[in-house]
Order: C-alpha cells, then sequence, then structure tokens
C-alpha cells in the first residue's frame, strides 16, 4: 500500500517545517512589530537621550574671563579637536548613535535566537513534536527548521532595525558600498545560525517555558553587555574583556560595524568571519548529532 | 500480507530508572483487525503507542509494524504507519488545508500529488467547507477529523488513533465512532487504538487487551471477554453494612461469586433473572434487608471491574500528562489556548 519511493530528498520537510514558524509570524505582524520596538527603544534611550558621545563632544568648558577671547576659542577648539580623537580612539566613530544602531542588530540577532528554543518547547507540550517524530522526516531537519526559521526572522528584523537606524540618522562610513551588505548578511547569518543552535539545544529536551525564559533571563545581558555591541571593549576591566573576546557576539557587530561604518581592516575582518564560522559549524553539527540522539526521549 | 501487522514481545518502558510504565507486554495485532488498547490514565497505552510509532526507545524488548522492526528500521516503521496523537497537533495559525499539507510535506509526498490526497481526504472527512479557515475557529470535533485526515496523508498500512475521542461530547464521539468505520472500511487498514472509553472499545474493536499498570491483564474479543465472566453481574446492598451475608449468599445455587467491595456485594450469577429473588430471601432469612438490588448482563465494564478489581478511575497521570490533556480539553471545547511565539 504505501508506494514511498526511497529516493525521495533526505532534506524532505526541512522547508515545510520552517515555513511553518515563519508563518506564524508573518501572518502576525504584532509579533512582528513588538520584536522591534525594543531595539527602537534602546536606539532612542542610549542611542539619542542619553548619547555616549554627548559626554565628549557636548563638553563646552566655561573657561575664567580673564582669559582673552582668541584664546578661549583656541582651547574650545582645540578641546573639540579633542574629544573626536577621543570618540575616535575608542569607539572607532564620531558619531555613538551610529555605533551603537549597528549593534542593535546583533542585539536584536541575539534577541531572536534566545527565543528560538521557546517554539521547540511549544511543540512538545502541544504534541506537535511528537507528531513530527513519527513521520520519516529527518531528525536533523526538525531542529535544523527551527534554526533556519530563527535566521530568517532575525535577517529580516536587523534589516528593519538597520533601515529604521538610517533614517534616524545612522551616517555609514565613506568606503560603504552597497556589496558590503552581503557581508553584513553573512556575519549576521553565522552568529544567528550558532546561536539559535545553541538555545534550542538547551530547549531540546524540556517541557517547561519557564525553564527556558530563565535561561533567557540569565544570559541575554552578559552576552549583550560582555560585548562590543554598546561599548567599546578597550573601556572595560580586563576580566571583561575576556569574556568578550570569547563571545560570538563581539565578533559579529565588528564584522558588522567594519562593513558599514569603519574603513575595512581586511585582516580583522577575516578573523572575525572566520571565528563566526567556527562558532556556526560546530553548535550545528552538535545540535544535529545530538537531535538524533535526544530529541525523542 | 500473511505476517502480523504488529508484533510486539516482551517491550518494557522504563521513566528515570524506577518508574515502569509498560512491563514486558506482548501481544499482536493481525493484518486488517481493529485492536483495542483498554486501560485507565497512566496505564501505559501511550507509552506503548510511542514506542510502536518510534517516538519513544523501548528500555527493553522488541517490536515489529508492518514487518519492520522498530529501532533497527524505524524510518520503514514511520513511512508505513499513521498516527493521531492524543493531542490537537494541527496548527491553530493555519488553516485546515496547509496543515495536511505540512504533514504530507513530513512525508516527503510530491505536492501535485499531496494536493489531491488532501483534497480527497478532507472531503472524507467533510471538512471541504472549511479546509481554508484558520484551525484556530474549528470546533473540537473538527479539530479531531482534521487530525484523522492529516493521520492518512501518507496511506497508512497501520493506523495509530490514541485515545481518539477524548474531550468530546456524547453525539461527536459517536460521529468520530463512524469516521473509524468508514476509514476501515474505505482503506482496509489494520487499526491500533487505545481508549478507556469501555462502550467505546465495544462498540469499534474487534479484539482488545485490557493494561492496568503497565501489565496486559486479559486479551480477547469484547465477547470472548464478556463471555468469559460467565454470567450475570449482580450488585447487592444490604441494610446493616457492617454484616457480612457473604456466605449466605454462596450457599444460594447458581451463584459462582461473591465478592464484597465498601459494603457493596458484587455476586456473579448465572440466571440472574431467576436467581435475584432466592438471593434476597436467603438474606432476609436470615435477618438482613436488602436496600437495594442491579442486575447487569456483562458489558467491558464488568471485564475491566473483574480483571482490576476496581473500576475506571481517573487514576493520577503525571502532571506533565495532565497538563498536555487540560489543554487538550480546553480546546475541544473550543476555547483557543494559544500558543504563545515570542
Amino acid at each position: 500500500m504505501t508506494k514511498n519511493n526511497n529516493s525521495k530528498n533526505p532534506l524532505h520537510g526541512l522547508w515545510a517545517l520552517t515555513n511553518r514558524d515563519l508563518k506564524k509570524w508573518y501572518k502576525n505582524p504584532v509579533i512582528l512589530l513588538l520584536g522591534i520596538i525594543q531595539p527602537i527603544i534602546w536606539m532612542g534611550l542610549l542611542g539619542k537621550a542619553m548619547n555616549l558621545g554627548n559626554m565628549f563632544t557636548s563638553f563646552s568648558p566655561t573657561l575664567p574671563s580673564t582669559i582673552p577671547q582668541p584664546i578661549q576659542d583656541q582651547i574650545k577648539l582645540a578641546m573639540s579637536d579633542l574629544s573626536k580623537q577621543a570618540m575616535l580612539s575608542i569607539f572607532g566613530t564620531k558619531d555613538y548613535f551610529s555605533y551603537m544602531a549597528v549593534g542593535m542588530m546583533s542585539f536584536i540577532v541575539m534577541f531572536t535566537a534566545m527565543f528560538s528554543g521557546m517554539s521547540i518547547v511549544w511543540d512538545r507540550r502541544l504534541g506537535f513534536l511528537n507528531k513530527a517524530l513519527s513521520t520519516p522526516v529527518a531528525r536533523g531537519s526538525i531542529l535544523m527548521a527551527k534554526v533556519f526559521s530563527a535566521v530568517i526572522r532575525a535577517l529580516v528584523q536587523a534589516t528593519i532595525v538597520l533601515g529604521i537606524a538610517y533614517v534616524f540618522g545612522l551616517s555609514v562610513g565613506a568606503d560603504f558600498t552597497p556589496l558590503n551588505m552581503i557581508g553584513v548578511y553573512a556575519a549576521l547569518f553565522l552568529i544567528s545560525i550558532g546561536l539559535s543552535s545553541i538555545f534550542i539545544l538547551i530547549a531540546i529536551r524540556s517541557t517547561k517555558q519557564e525553564t527556558q525564559m530563565a535561561v533567557v533571563n540569565l544570559l541575554n545581558l552578559p552576552l549583550m553587555f560582555a560585548s562590543n555591541a554598546l561599548f567599546s571593549t578597550s573601556l572595560m576591566p580586563d576580566w571583561l574583556q575576556t569574556i568578550a573576546k570569547i563571545n560570538p557576539v563581539t565578533y559579529a557587530t565588528d564584522a558588522t560595524r567594519q562593513l558599514i561604518l569603519y574603513s575595512i581592516n581586511m585582516q580583522q575582518l577575516l578573523f572575525d568571519f572566520a571565528y563566526l564560522g567556527v562558532f556556526a559549524a560546530v553548535f550545528t553539527t552538535i545540535g544535529i548529532v545530538l537531535s538524533w540522539r535526544y530529541l525523542s526521549k | 500480507m500473511t505476517s502480523d501487522a504488529v508484533i510486539v514481545k516482551g517491550l518494557t518502558k522504563v521513566f528515570n530508572k524506577n518508574l515502569v510504565a509498560v512491563d514486558h507486554v506482548d501481544f499482536t495485532v493481525k493484518e486488517g483487525e481493529i485492536f483495542g488498547f483498554l486501560g485507565p490514565n497512566g496505564a501505559g497505552k501511550t507509552t506503548t503507542i510511542n514506542m510502536l510509532i518510534t517516538v519513544l526507545r523501548p528500555t527493553e524488548g522488541s517490536a515489529t509494524v508492518c514487518g519492520h522492526d522498530i529501532m533497527k528500521d524505524a524510518n520503514s516503521v514511520r513511512d508505513c504507519i499513521g498516527v493521531v496523537p492524543q493531542e490537537y497537533t494541527a496548527d491553530e495559525d493555519l488553516t485546515g488545508f496547509e496543515n495536511v499539507i505540512l504533514c504530507a510535506d513530513l512525508y516527503g509526498i510530491p505536492r501535485d500529488e499531496s494536493k489531491k490526497r488532501a483534497e480527497e481526504l478532507l472531503e472524507l472527512v467533510e471538512l471541504t467547507k472549511f479546509k481554508d479557515k484558520q484551525v484556530a475557529t474549528y470546533s473540537g470535533g473538527m479539530r479531531r477529523r482534521l487530525e484523522l485526515a492529516c493521520g492518512l496523508i501518507n496511506r497508512p498500512h497501520v493506523f495509530f488513533l490514541d485515545e481518539p475521542t477524548l474531550g468530546l461530547d456524547v453525539q461527536t464521539r459517536a460521529a468520530s465512532w463512524n469516521y473509524i468505520k468508514l476509514l476501515k472500511k474505505e482503506y482496509s487498514m489494520t487499526i491500533f487504538m487505545t481508549t478507556h472509553y469501555l462502550e467505546e472499545a465495544d462498540m469499534l474493536c474487534d479484539r482488545v487487551a485490557i493494561i492496568d499498570n503497565g501489565k496486559i491483564i486479559a486479551m480477547g474479543t469484547p465477547n470472548d471477554l464478556k463471555e468469559g465472566l460467565g454470567g450475570d453481574i449482580m450488585t447487592l446492598d444490604i441494610k446493616d453494612g457492617d454484616a457480612d451475608v457473604s456466605d449466605i449468599i454462596r450457599k444460594v445455587p447458581r451463584v459462582k461469586e461473591v465478592k464484597k467491595q465498601d459494603g457493596t456485594y458484587r455476586i456473579k450469577v448465572e440466571d440472574g433473572e431467576e436467581t435475584a429473588p432466592l438471593i434476597i430471601e436467603a438474606v432476609r432469612t436470615e435477618g438482613h434487608k436488602v436496600t437495594r438490588l442491579s442486575l447487569t448482563k456483562p458489558t467491558l465494564d464488568e471485564v475491566y471491574l473483574e480483571y482490576t478489581g476496581k473500576s475506571m478511575r481517573e487514576e493520577e497521570a503525571s502532571k506533565e500528562a495532565f497538563r498536555a490533556q487540560r489543554i487538550t480539553m480546553r480546546r475541544a471545547r473550543g476555547q483557543s489556548t494559544r500558543g504563545g511565539h515570542p
């Protein structure tokens, strides 16, 4: 009765499962909207209202009136020049808003990845996972579908964030060409695929979304702040710099900043990509291997 | 085919090293029959099904489904089975049609073929009119039917139904039975189903196995099991609950067995109608008063009681199963529980 041929594509079902998760998302614009509100708030607060750069650039000292006016002007000019230099040496750009807005792209990718684990918990609790496991779809596909849907969501949201940042006054670097965006997406793709794999792996046996929430809450601040997403690592104490150097978010953010804001340091950029590539490869491999063993109880 | 559709040998599942959910179970399901797994919640029905559908790894023992070993050749098993799980697994955010197509994709059925089959199956379960509506708007009965359509998309050889009528009202349950009978006729499948509704097993199944605490305690056709009881069942209460009149009743001719449970006597008798007056008479001459007497022709209920010593109880299942069941029940009643996807 069953005439299922054996020549069928081993990846069958992968896109169907990915698309299932994506449909939930694009059919419900509210979720999409809520997802990008958070980085907008951050951009508004940290990027505009509490702009770190203003500490340097807006500082205009009142000098004693005994100093003659021309000298005062000279001093102020020198101060402003110094503050620009300080900004450049710490953030690599004179404009903190642009600096943190690009970091926000890593931020949204990170958050989307973190919550991707939740949906596998839901699938387990509602019985869909068991149902999928009773079909000949590859176990690795079940896991990778979750990863890919998170990646696609993350990339779309990052694009929206970049667009909004541009409207709010992000100024791209002098060397920027639209071609650089390919590199930006590649970097975000790699960080997203690696982080999603980690968080889906954490959720792979779980039946409680409370546990997932706790994990997300525990990890989001360290991942965010022990990186260069918002602040330059050069301002950090040594121990934090060490963590930031391990944190893949640092490399994704550095790569995207180089491609959007800075002039490219090829050696550093290649290292960023190498690090992200290894990170993504290692965790997807672990994910696929473990899904064979642990997806079913 | 001559071989049995499902052969189970010594199948065992132990959770967390000490909770024995299924305990060395043996049975076979013949080609083309409806085989019922009957037992209270937590008896091991779903665990057994989950092992047979290759979702759960057995701790011990083996089984073959359509001739394929569930451990060594799991993918061949998956190709030849259809599954309707206890929960409503259809995606609420998708339409009925999209859900069936999704299932087809999981089996790798080419799109032109899957569309044809989806239309045909939705027609069969009478959901054609609602196929482009979101599943969130479906009633419990409609969802069950959609699950049936999804489970049949790969033209399964053996069809597994886990509690196919859980949480449905009486009419919808009766309608579901008709669908199951129709499906069997239409596709001549072997059906393996679990239930804790006795009348359901009685109505649908060619053979049933009664499972309790992970062990099969009786197996046979519903009629054989009922006849195995060897007579009618009488229950009797007397006014003085503390006195024991078992021995008096035993002396009455044609009484085969007397058990006292919670102050009520369960008496197995032949020719219940004629024997009842004799029992009342015997009890009265010993100075006791009968307050209530009922006589039932044996049903699976009595069979169940006979073998387990307790009536079908809603035993507290694991918390997790309970929670899942509650979600299912709530959905069955048509209140949507939205799975939040952040």
